[in-house]
Parts: C-alpha cells; structure tokens; sequence
C-alpha cells in the first residue's frame, strides 16, 4: 500500500513531521517498507514559452524552437510536435534531465544536423497520461508568470510503501491509516462526511442478485449518471494519483481509482449504454467466455461470481470488468457499481484463473460491507463535478444484511496476555479511536466491532488492538529461568549429532542439499522406491522427492570436480523419501569420497580412495557411537547403484535385524550414464533410524574394567580356503574354538596366483591366545593351535599350508 | 701395599688416554676378571696379617671403586661420543611438509542448529522435531490458517498431490501441533528443520530452515516472550548489549503477533550486530492463538503461552557474515571449507558458543 503524507493529511490532522509518523506507523503494525523521494530530478522540468518556430532545415516534420525558460538566452530546442507553435505555453526538460517514462537521461545533442539544447515534452513522457501526441499545453493566463518556474510542484511528502498485513484490509486505504494513526495519538481524524446524493431521477436499469447456493455477492449498489462527458482529469486529481506512482487515465477510471485507494472501496464504471436490459448477479455456467479489461478471454468454470446481462458476463464480480461494457472517453452513461462480494468466493474464482488485481487483493481481504453507499456518493460527486451530468438515485440490492459483530471483553484478559497494565481510560479511549462502540457491562465490555474489522472476531483480537496501539515497547522483559525439566536431546537425537560430528573428523566436508532431486539422477538411486513428483516443482531438476541422498552428493561431487578439485569427499546427514505421506522419510549419513587417499608426496606413495576407505569411515563412527564392531555382521547384498562385486552390507549384529549401512564403491554405469570420468567413486550410507539405540547411555554399559597379567602369544596360520571363502567366515570359526583364550584375531595377508590352485586363495591370520588364569605352556599352546586348525578345515573345508 | 699403590697409579694413567671401547674392556678384565689384578688382590686379604688386614681391606675396596667408577665414565663418555657422532649424521630437513591430513567440516548450519539448541537447553526447552512432507491441516488449518485464507499466499507451497492435501512444510509449524497432540501441558520445546518455499532468488531458496519456539504453561505472557528471545538473541551474537524491537505484525496462529527486529550498523562492509541504528528482521513470534490451542485440545482458559519461528539460514548468515542465501547449498568446496567448522568445536555454553 503505497501512500504520502500529504494524501494521509486528507484525513489526519496532525502538527507532527513525516518522520515521526514513518517511526509510528511500524510501531503500530503497519509496516514502512521503504520511503522514496518521487520527486527527486522532476525540479528540473520547468514551465516554457515557444517564442519563435522555425522549419528544420534538414527534416520536414521536425522544428527549430527558440524557448524561453526563464534564463537570459533563449534555448534552442528541435521538436517534433504537431502543436509547436509561436506562444505555446509548455515543459521543457534541460540536457541531464531523466525523462520519467524511460528514464532515459537527455543530453545536448545533434539532430539531423542542429544542436538541440534539451526537449519539449508530452504527457506521456512525463507519465501524467498517455497522450503523446504533441506537447502539453498549458493555459497561459495561469502559467505565464511562471516561465522558468519548476512544473511540479514541489512536494516535501514522500512516497511511503507500507506493507500491510493480509488481516488488515481497513488499512489498504489512506482513511484507515490515518485512523490507526489517530487512535495511537499521532493526531486526530477528521470525520469528513461525504455528501449525499440528491436526485429525483430513479436508477432505471434493473439489479437482480440471483438467489443461489454459493453466490458470492451479498448487496449490490449503483446508481447512474448520464450524460457525462468523460476527459482528463483535473490536476489535483492526477497529481494524487502521480504521487503514489499511479497513472491518470481518464477522469471516470482515475475517480474510482482515487476512491478505493482513498477509503478502500472498490468500485465498478460500467458503460450503461452497452448494458443489455439490466444486470444480473449470478453463479457462472461452465465454458462462459468473456474478455476482461486485461484483454485477455476467459474461459470459466461452473459457480463463479459473474456481473451479467441478458446477453452474458460483463465482468467477474469483485475482480475484473469485462471489454464489452468498459467506458472510454465518449462514455455518455454511465452505471457506477460498489456491492460486496465474498473474500471466499474472490479468492477462489482468482486462483482458478490466476488473476490478479487491485479489487481482488481488497475483496478478498474483506471490504467495509457498509461502504457501499459512502463509496457511490462520494464517486458519483466527484464525476459530476469533473464530468458534468446527471445522478440518479442510489439503488441497493441485497440478498443478506450484514451481522453486527459484538464481543463481551474482559479487560483483565489485557494484562494476563501482555503481561503489563494500562488505564482503563486508556484501554476506552483506543478501542473508541478504532471505532469500537462500547457499552459497560458488569466487569465485561460489550464491544461493537467496526464493519471495517472483519479480522476482530474474539477476545484476544481485542487484546491485540490494545496492545499494539499501546505500544510493544511497553512490553516488560522477564528474564527465563535457567531451569532444565527434561532432557534436551532424545536418545536418536544425539545420536543424529554424534554421527554428524563422528564422520566429519573423518575428513569429510559436511554439505546441506535440497531434499528435492532431479528425477534424472534419483532414478540411479531410487532402488527398490517409487519416484516421489512435487506437483509444482521450481523447476524440473528439483521435480522429485529424493530416495537417496547419493542423486545430490554425485551431482556436486561432479560440480566441485569441474571446479578442478580431484580429492573430495562430502557428506550429509539428512531425510530420504520412501513415500509421499508424512512419515514416510527415514534419515541417513550418506557420504561420497573421490580421488586420491593420498597423493603421492616426498614421503608417501599415492593410493586411490577403495571401499576399505569406506568401510573403514563406517565401522569407525558406527564403533565411536557405542556399537560393539565384534558382532558386526557384513556381506555383499547391496542395491543395485552400488558395484555388485565391490560393495557391502553391514547388520549391527548376526541376527541381521535391520541393515545399519551400505559402503562399496557406485556402479560404474552409473558413472558413464551421467558422463563422469572416473574410474572410481566409493560411498556409504549409513541408516540412522535403523541403528537400535542403546537402552542404558554409554556411561552406564561400560562393564568392569578386567585384564589379564598372563603372557600371551601370537601364532600365525595360512589357511588355502575357496575364494567364496569369506574372511569374516573364517575369523569367526576361529573365534568360537575358544572364546576365552582367543583373545584377537587379524587378517594380515590374502594371496592368490602362483602355487595356489585355481580359484583358491591363501589367507593368512594371526591369533592372540592368552588365558586369564595362567600362563600357557607349550602344551596348552599347541592344543589350542590343533583345535583352531582342525575347526578351519572342518567347518571351511581349508587346508592348512604347510 | 705398594702393590695397590702400583695399580691404582698404573691404571689411573692408563685410563685417562684415549681408549676405545675394547681397550676399556681389555682392562676391565685385567683387574676384575677371574685373575684380574684387584680380583687376585682380594683373594690375598686372607694371607695378610691380621694387623694390617681391616687397612688392607679398605684401601683395596676404596682402589676397586675408584678404578670402577674410572672405568664407567670413561664408557659413558665413549658412548655419548658414539650417540653424538651418529646424531650428527642424522640431521634431518625437518622443514619439509608433515604427511598429508585431511579435515572434515561443519557445515554452518548444522553448527547453527547445535548453537540454538545449546542456548535454548540452557533455559529449559528441549529439542523435538517432525516430518518434512506434512498434511494441509497440520501446515495450515489447525495452525488458524483455514483454506482461502488470504494469508496462505504469504507461502507458496510445494504440493504432492493434485488435491493440495499434502505438502511439504511451509514453516516448523506444524511441530507445534504434532507436539500438543501428543502430550500434555506445559510445553517447553524448540524444533529445527528444514521448511520449503517455491520461491528462488537471490535472497530465497526453495528449502531452507527454521527453528520453532513454543512454551505453553498456566501464566506464560508476552513478557516471558520478550524475555526469552532477548536472552536468545543476546547469547547468539555473543554480545553484551543488543537492540531489539518488538513490532506488531500478522500470523494466523499468534495473536497478538509480533515481528522482532535487531540493531545492527555496517562497518567495513561488515554487519555488526548490537547498537546500531538500523533495523534488521529477524524472526516473527507471538502468544499462541486460542484455536491453535483448541485445535490440539489445550484449554485456553487454563494455558497459554508463546511460540516463535527463527530463520536458520539468515542467523548464520547475520552471525558468521554470509552474503548468499543460496551459497549455503551450493556445495563449494572452497566455500564449505571456509564457512565450515572443525567436528570436534561443539557448541557449548561452559566453554562458549564459539571458539
């Protein structure tokens, strides 16, 4: 809502400067947004005299002027207008000028051969109106003392954007600003009462307003005027318009303009003559057409609040006017409609055909229902004033009156939401400022909520006039008690933080994606998943919930690789989507390494970035949470974006309960299929709503601290076992001979080729024997040596190498 | 006696050349090997009378020990030679690079979520959290926003499916009504997340986060909101004195509402928080609207209180001066390894917010 000082003055009368009431009208919820200077640079426009015109040398339609601007020299100026001519009284913009409807910046320059010393402007150029044919010309008894004079007035008011709340729709006109502004004690208001309409002629064209389910229109007002003749408007009425970066068109279009914005009452002209025997206010058939004031045709559906006639829809009530009936500047009738249309009904015919206009954004809102024969008189006034003519009586329609609205209010409800006090006098005088009728009852006041307040309804709406007027600042501050009734963080919720770090110090950079993907990449890795469509996505690579988070990683990793980085690795903790209803989302860890684990330095060789990497990242943080890596339960049953042979599933424990996370390395034809050239990409997903959470915290399952003085020793076994073997296979046969003397055992070598047979391998293994109870002899040592190898070779068929 | 003489004269010459570790030894063994000199000398005791035997006794162990200690300094002082003579020669360029790390990041907003929750822990709240895909009611109409409101065009929001009854979360609203439904008052909670807009410039992405306030008790009034977001605020910025202004503004599910500003000036192309004298918005608040509270079955005549929603992304940006919204999810790596921060630097209020 964009409003000035001068027009606020109209209806406030107050001693106080611009400034002050800027700083009050944001204290009092109506928002200043921004406050521009409109007529910075138009000084430069001055009042002109032609004194002498000459043909162009050079061009037939162009003149030589000498102009008179009030300096000693006359200016010479080439103009194009029709209407140059000796004595004409117009504008004149100097060279360094900007002409306010391109903004273009005028400089001296040659045309066709003569210098031209600034411009002679139209309407237009000066976006007063859209006649550009010819210069203004301006009257000389009223202008000819003013030769060298600035043509705009100058204006110490400023052009204010205040934005305004959608509750507020009193406040999306000058009038109800500048009643908050009262009310707050800015000044007082000036209760201009508008003149009524005096006429002996009847409104002869007929008003019906179809009784129907869902009709949109409850009253409907008119009255009409004829023989008007249509012109431009007078100065005032435009430099009010101009003011707050409005365009005059014509006296009757600027008219109902001024006084929506004036006293937000929307209003319709309607060109009687081309009204076919009356109007009538109905729901829509579907498939009516008409073609609206935006010149564009629409087509609508069944149940829209339509402006007819007996021929069909002029206009989509509350919204827009239609073509057929609009006046143009040789309207003679004219029919000038103010009804009330319901902000439901608004709101949904709009979004249905995607229209928006400034009668729309206030009915929907909601307009004073009892404006309606203010907003008549006074438009009908001022176009009889302006336009000459005849108004007729006004004539009001209504299927429904309005519903007074009072609420009991119990003051003491004030001081036990704000938490601070004000005087009941106070608390009267604001509420009476607002328009509030009040009447005393009991303990309670019975309030009378204004018509203009659709969005007071209850009690606590009460509280929030008062206080807002009151003040915000007026709000005391007490301090919150440092007091902890529960936990902060569930269980899962530091677990969220303790990974989020854990993978992190693993060198991985944390990233944040969108949770939407381009359905291009999802459907990598969608899996086993159904492709989640946003209905109206912001564009087609964001069209999809995603499944996974890897579609996002890959694509960045990519980016970063453009980029010229070669060593990455990223992560994110966050949502993946398995369906489209709430819940349907589980968190995962999901991280993405490319490159070189190291690159080769005066010190170290270089080594790719394998999955052991990953597995390593995964088991680590899984370990550092408090899960026990010796029940961990691994094997190679992944999705189908991971490599098939290269990749691996990991259960917390052996009864594979749920899979706590995937590591290996991406599908190489994944990689070809979104052009990345790389050999390999290894990540891992770790699923964090599938990680049992421990019952007891870690503090309290650390068990007794135990240890064994007794030596122990190290043996070595190179087991030649099938290569389906697994190790983990062959480490947990190992560690079931004897849970109490085994204490660690390690993989240290796997070989396969020379002197092993064909699809066999060698591992080599380490076991740690130590007893808690003594130390072992030779004996005992070479028994247990015997029972692990003979529980190898039964239970994987491997052979001892000898 | 001349004899112990003899040796200790003839050995003290002896050691003090220079000799090599072998020759150290050759005279260990020539006095205390089997038939050394001072181990012969030992066997006599027996054979001297017993007169001078106590004397003899004593010259010969005070010999023994000088001769003993002679012979340890002198291998000290050839071992430490051997030591230094190899250290010389095992000078190293210690100035070349250390072997390769790597460091993991934070990214800001994550570091920002664990701040907020770090200060908001402090007085009581604790931390919930809900499902980003969410239903029109929960987003909406239980939240006083009911359908054609006016009010539903301030968020543009991402549909998935035709009839508009699922979406994905406008705000972190809607944990409220999650949370009231499911338990009981009071309530005490703050709930970070991601939230969703169609809107995509420079200055709006289509995900970015909030964090929800909401403390419903028997007397909670808007001098306990003031109250809160003023210690938030103030614990935040890490500073001691802070600007703030409370300022009527509109949502649906608070009334009265209020929109919070915070000082701030610029200075070197910085944003300085605290006593400026220009304005900032931070975050929008204010008492919980009674049909909220109707909605989640809360008797308001009983309870009330506060809630509030704070824009993540923008804090961060305030606090660690970002300039582009966007950037936060644009995966830089230059700009993740600059904006990020060290895993192991968790917000905490005994040691500080930040380092």
């Amino acid at each position: 809502m964009k409003i000035t000082f001068d027009w606020l003055k109209d209806h406030l009368d107050t001693n106080l400067k611009e400034d002050k009431i800027v700083n009050q009208l944001t204290n009092i919820g109506l928002e200043v947004e921004s406050i521009e200077d409109l007529s910075a640079g138009l000084e430069i426009f001055k009042v002109a005299r032609i004194i002498k015109t000459e043909k162009h040398p050079n061009a037939d339609r162009l003149k030589v002027c000498d102009v008179d601007v009030g300096e000693k020299d006359l200016k010479k100026v080439v103009c194009g207008a029709a209407n140059a001519k000796e004595g004409l009284i117009t504008v004149y913009a100097s060279p360094g000028a900007v002409i306010p409807k391109n903004k273009v910046k005028l400089v001296i320059a040659k045309i066709r051969g003569v210098t031209s010393y600034g411009m002679l402007c139209s309407e237009s150029e000066l976006n007063l109106s859209d006649e550009s044919d010819g210069i203004i010309e301006l009257k000389v008894a009223k202008y000819m003392k003013s030769i060298g004079k600035s043509y705009f007035s100058k204006s110490d008011s400023n052009l204010i954007d205040l934005s305004i709340t959608p509750n507020r729709p009193d406040c999306l006109g000058v009038k109800g600003i500048a009643r908050d502004l009262a009310a707050s004690g800015l000044g007082k208001m000036k209760y201009i009462k508008e003149k009524k309409i005096k006429s002996n002629s009847k409104q002869t064209l007929k008003v019906k307003i179809n009784k129907e389910k869902g009709q949109g229109c409850s009253s409907f007002g008119s009255c009409l005027i004829t023989n008007v003749k249509n012109t431009e408007s007078p100065k005032w009425l435009k430099d009010k318009l101009v003011s707050i970066g409005q365009k005059p068109i014509s006296a009757i279009v600027d008219i109902t303009n001024y006084v929506m914005l004036d006293i937000n009452r929307p209003l319709h002209a309607y060109d009687a003559d081309k009204i076919d025997r009356g109007i009538i206010v109905r729901n829509s058939k579907s498939g009516e057409k008409f073609t609206a004031l935006d010149n564009k045709n629409y087509k609508l559906d069944e149940g829209m609040c339509v402006i007819s006639d007996n021929t069909g829809v002029l206009g989509l009530g509350g919204i827009i006017g239609g073509t057929r009936t609009g006046t143009e500047l040789d309207t003679k009738n004219i029919l000038l409609e103010s009804a009330y249309f319901d902000p439901r009904s608004i709101r949904s015919t709009a979004k249905k055909l995607n229209l928006d206009t400034e009668a729309k954004f206030r009915f929907e809102r909601g307009i004073d229902p009892l404006s309606i024969e203010d907003g008549l008189n006074k438009a009908a006034s001022l176009i009889k004033e302006i336009c000459g003519g005849e108004i007729s009586k006004i004539d009001i329609q209504k299927i429904e009156n309005y519903k007074i609205k009072i609420i009991k209010f119990d003051p003491n409800l004030f001081e036990k939401i704000s938490g601070f006090k004000i005087s009941n006098k106070d608390m009267l005088k604001i509420l009476e400022d607002l328009g509030f009728k009040i009447k005393k009852e009991k303990k309670y006041l019975k309030l009378t909520v204004p018509s203009w307040r659709p969005d007071i309804l209850e009690e606590i709406d009460i509280v929030e006039e008062l206080v807002r007027i009151a003040g915000y600042d007026k709000i005391k501050i007490i301090d919150p008690i440092k007091k902890r009734i529960q936990s902060t963080l569930t269980q899962s919720q530091k677990l969220f933080h303790f990974l989020q770090r854990a993978v992190a110090s693993k060198g991985y950079l944390e990233v944040i994606t969108w949770s939407f993907a381009d359905s291009n990449y999802n459907d990598h890795f969608k899996g086993t998943n159904k492709e989640i469509k946003i209905v109206n996505p912001i564009s087609s690579e964001l069209g999809v919930l995603r499944n996974s988070i890897f579609s996002n990683l890959i694509m960045y990793i990519s980016k970063n690789l453009d980029r010229g980085f070669k060593d990455l690795s990223i992560f994110e903790i966050g949502p993946i989507f398995s369906g489209s209803n709430p819940g349907e989302q589980s968190t995962v860890v999901c991280g993405l390494s490319v490159g070189k684990k190291f690159r080769s330095s005066w010190i170290d060789k270089e080594r790719n970035v394998d999955l052991f990497d990953a597995k390593r990242d995964v088991v680590q943080t899984l370990v550092e949470a408090g899960y026990n890596s010796d029940k961990f339960f691994i094997d190679s049953e992944t999705p189908n974006y991971y490599h098939p042979g290269k990749s691996g599933r990991l259960f917390l424990n052996r009864g594979k309960d749920q899979i706590a996370a995937y590591f290996g390395e991406i599908h190489p034809n994944i990689l070809k299929k979104i052009d990345m050239k790389l050999d390999v990409l290894v990540g891992f997903e770790i699923f964090l709503d599938n990680l049992k959470l421990p019952k007891q915290s870690l503090n309290n399952q650390k068990m007794k601290f135990t240890f064994s003085d007794f030596q122990k020793s190290e043996r070595d076994f190179a087991f030649i076992v099938n290569k389906s073997v697994k190790a983990q296979e062959l480490i947990n046969t190992i560690a079931s001979v004897d849970k109490n003397l085994i204490s660690n055992i390690k993989v240290f070598d796997v070989y396969e080729g020379e002197n092993i047979p064909q699809n066999q391998k060698s591992v080599a293994i380490s076991v740690t024997i130590q007893s808690r109870e003594k130390t072992l002899n030779d004996n005992d040592l070479e028994t247990i040596n015997n029972l692990i190898i003979k529980t190898v070779e039964n239970k994987t068929g491997a052979k001892i190498r000898s | 006696m001349s004899d112990l003489k003899n040796i200790k004269e003839k050995y003290n010459t002896k050691l003090n050349k220079d000799l090599s570790l072998e020759e150290i030894n050759q005279i260990k063994t020539e006095l205390y090997g089997k038939n050394g000199l001072i181990s012969s000398q030992f066997k006599n005791i027996g054979s001297i009378p017993e007169v001078n035997r106590k004397k003899f006794a004593s010259d010969l162990n005070q010999i023994k020990d000088e001769l003993q200690n002679l012979i340890l300094d002198k291998i000290n002082e050839i071992e430490s030679k051997k030591i230094n003579e190899k250290l010389e020669k095992e000078k190293i360029d210690v100035t070349l690079p250390e072997r390769s790390f790597v460091m993991g990041k934070i990214h800001p907003v994550s570091q920002t979520i664990d701040e907020i929750s770090s200060i908001f822990s402090e007085i009581g709240f604790s931390v919930e959290e809900g499902p980003d895909v969410e239903n029109e009611y929960n987003n909406f109409t239980a939240l006083n926003t009911p359908d054609n409101h006016p009010a539903r065009d301030m968020h543009d929001t991402f549909y998935l499916d035709e009839k508009k009854e699922i979406l994905l979360r406008t705000h972190t609203s809607p944990v409220q009504i999650r949370t009231m439904l499911k338990d009981k008052p009071p309530f005490k909670i703050i709930a970070p997340g991601r939230t969703y807009r169609s809107d995509s410039d420079q200055t709006h992405a289509p995900m970015f986060h909030q964090v929800e306030g909401l403390h419903i008790d028997k007397d909670i009034n808007m001098g306990h909101l003031k109250g809160c977001l003023n210690y938030f605020i103030k614990e935040f910025f890490e500073v001691e004195k802070i600007k703030m202004r409370f300022r009527p503004s509109h949502f649906p599910f608070t009334e009265p509402s209020a929109e919070v500003d915070i000082g701030y000036e610029v200075q070197d192309g910085k944003i300085i928080i605290g006593e400026g004298d220009q304005w900032l918005e931070i975050l929008g608040c204010g008492m919980v609207h009674p049909n909220v509270l109707k909605n989640v079955k809360v008797d308001s005549s009983k309870f009330q209180g506060y809630a509030f929603g704070i824009g993540i992304d923008r804090l961060a940006m305030l606090k660690y001066g970002i300039n582009d919204l966007r950037a936060f999810f644009d995966c830089d790596y230059r700009w993740l390894n600059h904006f990020g921060f060290d895993p192991l630097d968790v917000p905490t209020n005994y040691r500080g917010l930040s380092r």
